[in-house]
């Protein structure tokens, strides 16, 4: 094998390794809210990991700062809520969960995720 | 001075010295010209100086007297998200045109074949460079903005492969342009490719063009649910007629409604007659006959008559409202056969990252001459064709059609899951009185025996009924004051528990009641036993009339069949789901009235409270059960049964007991709601099938695979084409639902 063989096929496996590292391998950060929360949305939410207390009502808060339309609908489906996100306007969900568990929502077309943990 | 107004609701307001309060408070506040609070609405509108007064302000001047507000509360119309949207498909429209044409002009100067019927100066590649960097860099911006966004939260999307991709082809070409004899040194003739740059990125933006005008269809039925609102009403306050804005209407305005206009809010006929179209809420197409005491319902139309109605249900609280959070509701609900698509997908593209690594180095490593032109050409396939989009789109935008689709016939479906889980159902349990039959007895024979007429009969058991409580004798009061027969006083009247009432009318002894009191006081029943046994074998509950101890007539009263019952019940039959049916009535009542719908499994008998052990005990067969009743006396059985289903009573929508309401109270809709989650399933698993399928198949032939047995590659302009496409046909697949019939 050539040396640019490979410093190809060297590259690549290390180009697949960063990418599992990169995307997959990521630790989740675990905001803890009591009463409300400011969520950005910019290609993806942050944070992107809540964790809010059972039977009480929590306030979250989307801004939109991305144009990107793919997030233009934030759907949190466990707690059937769908409401589109204006460009760069605070889009207040009032969440008073009955349940603990891990419920994850995403945009409406499920490329971008977010999570929230019922305490 | 510069002035601007907003609007925000407040919390914790409950009479009409809060709004004084609160004005007072607001108007307080330096800046601030004007304020006015709305009691019946719950908002206020304040008109200030934005360079000095603050949200902050605003929202302390509202606490500090006690009550709560919501400023930045979403106040946007659905007009006004609307606008946006036009806005944002415009530009996007613009960037599609102006990428294709130049895209197109590249694609002709520089794609073998095309090249030579194209002006020499579309051939210069620098023209093409020109050409190209507009469309990669301002058209594709998006591109890049979302993949750098993306990549700070390191999560990887479409944009994030086509950026990648487009990228790598656009630099290729660019190193070829300006550097040439780099290419020549190792081989390769030096050819850009700057047509796939260009092209992709036109025809990728067309997809979601496309795209974007299929998914506002998807969303309709909302938007039609909202237009039916209407905005305003003629209230009279004060003995003047007032037009007023629908938000301003309060409980207890009356109103007045004349021929032809649309009712503006729920609530009972004060005085006048009319005919009223409700088929925009119920799906019924017949218009209902309205009298004084009767219930309007808000958005409905006022046909023929003038009358006048007292508001018992404003804003979010008439049905209408209901109906569109209902249906919003059950738009953002997750159905349970999305979750493999969720998992799919947040693995999906870094997955199609790896691939696109490994396609690269197998064809540099091991393909044919020019190997790295080959893997370059290869690896952008591979990153233009997957599509994640198609597999996000597929189940959601069914949802959606299929919900809307229900409630323009007026079956609402509470939420996705409910939708998934009817079209399981195998077994259905039809609750008798007041959902197969209309739930209130009504005189069905009366038989003379005796010389005594019909009239005579009907007017003397009317007479002695009138002091009884008993729901039958209503049945038989109510017939004989329709036909406005004078009663006779009773004297002595007595009701004899299990048996009927007895008293003494125009002074003879009077008996009305079952066998048992005829036995008791020793009266004949006679030849008359057949004509009951008959009446009885049908359903009917017989009663006798006995003057002075003999037997003078029969009067049988009977809980009517609902008109759509039978058709309702026969459509059920025919998609194979077995009909029971279940009731509190004593066996041999139910038999009848099973036979005449053709039911085979009575469960009679059974009282109230063990209706729901009788839905648990079917459920253990292993049955899929749905359950259908009132949702008032039943919830426990809606709720404990696989799928609640409530007939409603039109007026109060029993929602929350129930997975699906039927808002028509025709029984027909049970088969349809069925049809309907049969249809969008098959919608959804179609879609699924399709995206799965689509990046299953297409990924491996764009990474090569067909290429050592037929010599085969994909090109990736096709590429593109084949990823625009397809999510475009998920959505269309789904608007397909529109066109389907379920009734």
């Amino acid at each position: 094998m050539s040396l640019d063989k490979i410093i190809v096929t060297l590259a690549s496996i290390l180009g697949i390794a960063f990418t599992y590292w990169f995307f997959l391998g990521k630790k989740e950060k675990e905001i803890q809210v009591s009463d409300s929360v400011d969520i950005v949305v910019e290609g993806g939410y942050t944070p992107e990991v809540i964790s809010i207390p059972k039977n009480k009502t929590t306030k979250i808060n989307f801004i939109r700062k991305d144009s990107n339309s793919c997030l233009e609908e934030v759907i949190l489906g466990d707690f059937k809520i769908k409401k589109y996100l204006p460009m760069d306007q605070k889009v207040t969900i009032e969440l008073t969960p009955k349940k603990t568990g891990e419920f994850t929502y995403s945009c409406a077309m499920n490329m971008y995720h977010g999570k929230i943990i019922v305490k | 001075m510069n002035q601007t107004k907003k609007t925000f609701s407040i919390k914790g307001m409950h009479c009409a010295s809060c709004v004084m309060i609160l004005e007072r408070s607001l108007k307080k506040v330096e800046g601030v010209s004007g304020a006015t609070v709305n009691l019946a609405t719950e908002k206020a509108t304040v008109t200030y100086d934005p360079a000095i007064v603050t949200d902050a302000k605003l929202s302390s001047a509202v606490s500090n007297v006690g009550y709560q507000a919501l400023v930045n509360e979403e106040i946007k119309t659905e007009d006004e998200e609307q606008k946006e949207k036009q806005k944002e498909l415009k530009s996007l429209r613009f960037k599609v045109i102006v990428s294709l044409i130049l895209g197109g002009l590249v694609l002709w100067g520089g794609f073998p074949g095309l090249m030579k019927t194209a002006p020499m100066i579309l051939q210069n590649f620098w023209v093409q460079l020109i050409l190209a960097t507009p469309v990669q860099f301002w058209a594709g911006f998006g591109f890049y903005r979302a993949t750098l966004s993306a990549l700070k939260h390191r999560t990887a999307n479409m944009d994030t492969l086509v950026a990648i991709g487009t990228t790598v082809a656009y630099i290729y070409s660019a190193v070829v342009t300006i550097l040439p004899e780099l290419v020549t040194k190792i081989g390769i003739e030096p050819m850009p490719y700057f047509d796939t740059a260009a092209v992709i990125i036109g025809l990728i933006l067309l997809g979601r063009y496309f795209e974007a005008k299929a998914k506002a269809g998807t969303s309709e039925a909302i938007k039609k649910l909202i237009g039916l609102q209407a905005k305003t009403a003629r209230v009279l306050r004060d003995g003047k007629e007032i037009d007023l804005p629908i938000n301003e209407v309060i409980i207890g305005d009356i109103i007045r409604v004349r021929p032809g206009e649309k009712i503006p809010v729920d609530g009972i006929i004060e005085s006048g007659e009319s005919s009223i179209d409700e088929s925009m809420i119920t799906g019924e197409s017949m218009p209902v006959d309205k009298v004084k005491g009767d219930v309007v319902v808000g958005a409905t139309m006022n046909k023929t008559g003038t009358f006048t109605f007292k508001t018992t249900k404003v804003g979010g609280e008439t049905m209408l409202a209901q109906i569109i959070k209902l249906v919003q509701e059950a738009q953002g609900s997750k159905a349970p056969i999305q979750r493999l698509a969720d998992l799919v997908s947040s693995y999906f593209v870094p997955v199609v990252l790896m691939l696109a690594f490994v396609t690269f180095a197998v064809w540099y490593n091991w393909g044919p001459a020019p190997s790295l032109l080959f893997a370059l050409l290869n690896t952008v396939a591979v990153l233009i064709i997957a599509c994640p989009c198609a597999m996000g789109l597929a189940t959601p935008t069914a949802i959606m059609v299929g919900t809307g689709k229900g409630a323009e016939h007026g079956i609402l479906i509470k939420d996705a899951e409910s939708l998934e889980t009817a079209h399981k159902i195998n077994t259905i349990i039809f609750d008798k009185t007041g959902t197969l039959t209309k739930g209130t007895p009504e005189v069905t024979d009366i038989i003379p025996i005796e010389s005594i007429g019909k009239d005579e009969l009907l007017k003397l058991a009317g007479s002695i009924e009138k002091g009884s409580e008993h729901s039958l004798a209503e049945a038989i009061v109510k017939a004989a004051e329709e036909k406005q027969f004078v009663l006779s006083k009773v004297e002595k009247f007595q009701a004899i528990p299990g048996h009927g009432v007895e008293g003494i009318v125009d002074g003879k002894r009077v008996v009305f009641g079952n066998k048992r009191l005829m036995d008791k006081e020793n009266i004949s029943i006679g030849t008359a036993g057949d004509k009951i046994s008959e009446m009885e074998n049908s359903g009917k509950t017989v009663m006798m009339i006995g003057i002075e101890n003999k037997l003078v007539g029969l009067i049988a009263v009977a809980d009517i069949i609902k008109e759509s019952a039978k058709e309702g019940l026969l459509a059920l039959q025919k998609l194979g789901i077995e009909v029971a049916m279940i009731t509190g009535d004593n066996q041999r009542t139910a038999n009848a009235i099973g036979h005449i719908l053709g039911i085979n499994r009575i469960l009679a008998e059974v009282l109230p409270d063990q209706k729901e052990a009788e839905v648990r005990k079917i459920q253990a067969e292993g049955k899929v059960v749905a359950m259908v009743g009132d949702g008032i006396n039943d919830a426990p059985a809606l709720a404990a049964a696989d799928v609640g289903i409530a007939m409603g009573s039109g007026t109060d929508v029993a929602i929350e007991a129930a997975d699906i309401t039927l808002i028509n109270k025709d029984l027909r809709s049970v088969a349809a709601a069925v049809v309907l989650s049969k249809k969008t399933m098959r919608t959804i698993r179609l879609n699924l099938v399709w995206a799965f399928g689509y990046n299953v198949i297409l990924i491996p032939v764009a990474m090569g695979a067909l290429y050592p047995l037929f010599g085969l590659l994909l090109n990736p302009i096709f590429a593109s084409v084949a990823m625009a496409t397809s999510s475009v046909s998920v959505v269309a697949n789904s608007l397909l639902l529109k066109r389907k019939k379920i009734i």
